[in-house]
């Protein structure tokens, strides 16, 4: 028996409670996160309201719960759309001639080396401030890192002797990526897909804060920062929440990430 | 029978890599990985090439196998040049000509079946890839018909490398390139994996090319033998001659450099293994 | 005088599995033994626990002792282990790079080994002692200021030889020291490495799967399969007569220079670590196995010169060549 490693299990189950808590919002919250109640303004933690009230008397809880589905949402969305570009880049990188692939890879750092957020910003203000633009941008800001990383592993698989045996026996390079290059950076592409997801994550709440990203009143955390900017000394709890919310799923993400490099590291399967 | 045309003629082949620029302002460097390297291998032959790591032995058969190509010089495999063929119609070398690499834990796609890993080469090639087949060949090379359903890692080095055989000789080769088969093997069992690949060669009347690092492998296995250094094959014979009274300098640092259980035995030491054939240490 | 170093009852172990058992071993004075096995035989794995290096979950017990260290090596902790390592007691692994600083100066590098240990008084004296090992490895002095990854790996190994050598030990390690390098490149690095322990009369544990190389650098020999010692002795009366069946089998399967194209087998493969049967380990690849190979079987003769097999090849007065499962 495989001994499961301890970051594996304590993100999974981080992560798992955060889509918990966005299926759960669907059908239940403690209020409707986006009902307005003036009489209750910024109350305090109570039986009613567990984590208190925001400026507009709506109930930072649900809020929370809600807005785990804009977090889970802008993460699949932009590493899905940093893998389904990335990917195929990386592995295209890896097997085409040196300059080609040279070409490829200088774009990339091209991409890299711009800033992510400023890429989003400049989105927003080119298509309309939405969450579909700010995941798309950090998307694309994520392309780099899967493609490099990709790349890196594709070219090991391409050094092997079993993608040697399969030219020999007249497989053409194509047929060979898929078969061959692909399954074998599955394990990479999770590892990446997990960190990504957390970059995304704070990349979101990030633009939200500087209100290029979730526009009101879907409840995001990084809106919710935002708000409670100017209660931050009067109410800070309504900063904490939604941040202490960011901190944990970023955290969740990595150890996720973490627990499946050490677990696809052949070294360490070796030790089954 | 065919058998004036050399099984595989390879003429005066070069083959330069161009290194990494080292500097902006002068050309990058080049390997000379092979130097004008010729040899005949005939039909049905058992081919050794010895050489020491470096020696370009690896290029050479990988431009062989038509999976490089030579900077200049010719492969001609069965009558046919495959110099600079376009891959779709060198299907009769992807055919006749198959490899066996030396590491059991790289030559496998652990993410394969071993059915569907000995089927491969048939798939490719637009062969009915019969079930019927697969355990033809996992018989064939002393695995049991239930090894199909399972995966490389839950085999052992030896019994990889007889996966690796059994993929090579799925398209029914009539020439079979072997890179070091058994070198990464524990000595119990390199001696199953040189017995079935002897027995597989005589059965299906193979010509074999087999290269190693050890000299002694070789000249239990092979006919005839090309000895490979800095690019340039500085020796060619039949085994017994060449390992028996070794002519050009480096073979002869070569084969006394090999330590053998008779000679230690017999009183030899390590000073020995450095000294020339014929003269005294 | 007494041996240089003594195993007594050294097992290994590794959660539930046992990788090596009940292993007696010593090497006197300037003896040269081989320590030979395949893989899963658990030689570097005794090498290991003698070096006190095995990997953190894995537990080593029995006995250790070198000359001139006042403690047993098993249990003892890292601060002591420190101290003995690089002085009495000095290693050569397979991959030579790993065993250098990729950021020191090789020249640096030998001399601290020496300073670490007080050996040498002072740093210009450590220096020029560097400087005759070098010549020693037959290595040209201006590789003093050269980095590792400058040099070929047979120059790496013979920097981590002379790294081995520097403050003289007792007992020099070497596990497969040669088994990366071509052989041209091997033939010098095994010369330098007898040469080396002769010069000293350091005595040598040499660990390696390769008859010949074991046959040609030591004296006498053990042969280790499935974690146990199943035979030693005189590396002339072992290779020339085994009387363990696995020793003989393994003997013929390796002899490419008598045999015809056809090679003695030893049937199966080699299990895994820890995957080995109870009773005899080779019981389930031995022709000769029976119902009493079940029983783990005693040792024969004197530890240094015996044999652990239910069922023995008949002893030869004459060494004969060897021929695997001619009884059968």
């Amino acid at each position: 028996m495989r001994r499961l490693n301890p970051s594996l299990v304590a993100g999974g189950v981080i992560v798992g409670i955060i889509v918990l808590m966005a299926l759960v919002s669907f059908i239940w919250t403690p209020y409707d996160a986006t009902f307005v109640d003036p009489s209750i303004r910024l109350a305090k933690p109570s039986w009613e309201h567990w984590f208190g009230t925001d400026k507009f008397g709506r109930d930072v809880l649900s809020q929370i719960m809600v807005g785990s589905r804009t977090t889970l949402f802008v993460g699949v969305v932009a590493v899905g759309v940093a893998a389904v570009i990335g990917v195929p880049l990386g592995i295209l990188a890896a097997m085409v001639r040196r300059w080609p692939s040279e070409f490829i890879m200088r774009a990339n750092d091209l991409v890299l080396a711009f800033p992510a957020l400023l890429l989003a910003i400049m989105f927003g203000a080119v298509f309309g401030a939405s969450t579909l633009t700010a995941m798309i941008a950090i998307g694309i800001a994520s392309v780099p890192s899967f493609a490099r990383v990709i790349r890196s592993g594709a070219l090991q698989v391409m050094r092997t002797e079993y993608v040697l045996a399969a030219r020999a026996a007249g497989r053409q390079p194509w047929p060979i990526a898929v078969r061959h290059v692909l399954p074998n950076v599955t394990s990479l592409i999770t590892v990446q897909a997990s960190v990504s997801f957390a970059i995304a994550v704070l990349a979101e709440a990030a633009l939200s804060f500087l209100g290029f990203g979730t526009p009101p009143p879907t409840p995001s955390w990084g809106r919710m920062l935002q708000e409670s900017q100017e209660f931050l000394f009067s109410a800070p709890r309504l900063a904490i929440f939604p941040g202490v919310a960011i901190a944990i799923a970023v955290l969740g993400f990595n150890l996720l990430g973490d627990g499946l490099r050490d677990r696809f590291d052949p070294k360490l399967e070796d030790r089954r | 029978m065919p058998d004036q045309v050399p099984a595989i003629q390879v003429l005066d082949v070069v083959r330069d890599y161009p290194r990494p620029r080292t500097s902006l302002l002068r050309p990058a460097p080049v390997v000379h990985a092979v130097r004008g390297v010729s040899l005949d291998v005939k039909q049905g032959e058992r081919f050794g090439i010895v050489g020491e790591s470096g020696c370009g032995k690896s290029t050479l058969l990988r431009i062989i196998a038509a999976l490089d190509q030579p900077t200049s010089g010719h492969v001609v495999v069965e009558g046919t040049d495959i110099t600079r063929l376009p891959e779709r119609r060198l299907r009769f070398l992807r055919e006749n000509l198959q490899l066996v690499f030396q590491d059991p834990m790289s030559s496998l796609d652990p993410r394969m079946r071993v059915r569907d890993i000995i089927a491969e080469p048939l798939v490719v090639q637009g062969h009915p890839a019969s079930g019927e087949r697969v355990r033809e060949l996992l018989e064939a090379v002393g695995l049991s018909a239930d090894a199909g359903d399972r995966y490389p890692h839950q085999f052992s080095g030896g019994q990889r490398q007889r996966i690796s055989i059994a993929r090579a000789l799925a398209p029914r080769p009539r020439i079979l390139i072997a890179d070091e088969p058994v070198s990464a093997l524990d000595v119990s069992v390199r001696a199953q994996v040189l017995n079935l690949i002897s027995d597989l060669v005589d059965e299906l009347d193979l010509t074999l090319v087999f290269v190693s690092h050890d000299l002694s492998v070789v000249k239990h296995v092979c006919d005839r033998v090309a000895v490979m250094h800095a690019g340039q094959i500085v020796e060619t014979g039949y085994t017994g001659d060449v390992y028996a009274a070794p002519q050009h300098a480096y073979t002869q640092r070569l084969v006394s450099a090999i330590p053998t259980l008779q000679r230690a035995l017999s009183g030899a030491t390590t000073s020995d293994l450095l000294a020339t054939k014929g003269e005294p240490a | 005088m007494s041996d240089v170093l003594t195993v007594q009852g050294l097992t290994v172990t590794v959660r539930d599995k046992t990788l090596v058992s009940e292993v007696d071993l010593t090497v006197g004075p300037g003896e040269r033994v081989g320590l030979i096995g395949e893989s899963g035989s658990g030689k570097s794995l005794t090498a290991l626990s003698v070096l006190g290096l095995l990997p953190e979950d894995v537990v080593a017990s029995g006995s250790v002792r070198l000359t001139g260290v006042d403690h047993d090596l098993i249990g003892a902790d890292e601060r002591r282990m420190s101290r003995v390592r690089g002085r009495e007691l000095a290693m050569v692994f397979q991959e030579p790079m790993t065993a250098l600083n990729p950021t020191m100066r090789i020249g640096d590098q030998i001399a601290e080994a020496m300073l670490i240990h007080r050996t040498r008084p002072g740093r210009g004296a450590a220096r020029s002692a560097a400087l005759e090992l070098l010549e020693r490895v037959q290595l040209p002095s201006d590789l003093m200021r050269a980095y590792p990854h400058q040099l070929s790996g047979g120059q790496r190994q013979r920097i981590v030889l002379a790294l081995a050598l520097a403050n003289d030990p007792a007992l020099l390690i070497c596990d497969e020291p040669s088994t990366a390098l071509d052989v041209t490149v091997q033939a010098l690095v095994l010369d330098l490495i007898v040469k080396g322990v002769v010069a000293r009369s350091s005595a040598l544990l040499f660990i390696t799967h390769d008859l010949a190389v074991v046959a040609t650098v030591c004296e006498r020999v053990l042969v280790m399969y499935g974690g146990r010692v199943v035979e030693s002795g005189p590396v002339g009366e072992v290779f020339t007569n085994p009387r363990h069946r696995y020793t003989q089998g393994l003997l013929a399967a390796s002899d490419l220079d008598t045999a015809d194209r056809r090679l003695p087998t030893i049937r199966g493969n080699v299990p895994a670590a820890g995957q080995f049967p109870s009773g005899c380990v080779f019981r389930t690849r031995c022709p000769h196995a029976t119902d009493i190979c079940a029983g783990t079987p005693e040792w024969t003769g004197p530890v240094a010169d015996g044999f652990a097999c239910h069922h023995p090849a008949e002893p030869v007065s004459s060494p004969r060549l060897p021929a695997g499962g001619a009884h059968a």
